[in-house]
């Protein structure tokens, strides 16, 4: 079992100076949704930052995660969103 | 990964403009997440290729290894893995996935 709060310390601890929220959204500590705001997201597709989120995260996902909503912004993008 | 099986998956997302990995089929989609794709797709008019990977282990397996992308479903549009369903269902939100399906209709 994992809580939200290891995934956003995971992620947080990997992407130096990211903003990050995990949620679990099931109450189940298997569905999360996660929120990642990071400059190392600058110029990269949708893909290759959710692969980063992946690779942050390891086998625990599709393992103890079972669902992983992602939303992964750069500064500016999460600017233009609030 | 099993030559075979990677040679299956290339062949496969090469010869089908849209094609999706998922969990069951068109009629009996067995995960909430690959019915919501193929109702996204099916809702911008696509047709689409379905592959059930609870019917083959090796594909389950070996999509994940070719992708490098942990999750069921996956889809590819034009030989291309475009993400699971999150990411579909933010192309399909902004309106990217309907120019990427009118493209190869």
């Amino acid at each position: 079992m994992i809580s939200a709060q290891k995934i956003q310390s995971l992620v947080e601890a990997a992407l130096p100076g990211s903003q990050v929220q995990a949620e679990d959204t099931t109450g189940t500590h298997d569905h999360f949704q996660m929120i990642v705001v990071s400059p190392a997201f600058e110029g990269k597709g949708m893909v290759e930052r959710h692969r980063m989120i992946y690779a942050i995260l390891g086998a625990a996902v599709g393992g103890a995660i079972h669902a992983l909503s992602l939303k992964t912004l750069t500064p500016s993008e999460a600017e233009k969103r609030s | 990964m099993n030559p075979e099986v990677q040679k299956k998956i290339t062949e496969d997302v090469k010869s089908h403009k849209i094609i999706m990995y998922i969990k069951g089929n068109k009629g009996m989609p067995m995960c909430g997440f690959s019915k919501r794709v193929m109702d996204i797709f099916e809702d911008l008019g696509a047709n689409f290729e379905t592959r059930d990977v609870l019917s083959d282990p090796e594909i389950r397996e070996g999509v994940k290894e070719f992708t490098q992308w942990p999750t069921i479903p996956q889809i590819f549009i034009n030989g291309e893995f475009i993400g699971g369903c999150d990411i579909v269902t933010d192309l399909y939100t902004s309106g990217e996935l309907k120019k990427m399906v009118d493209a190869v209709k």
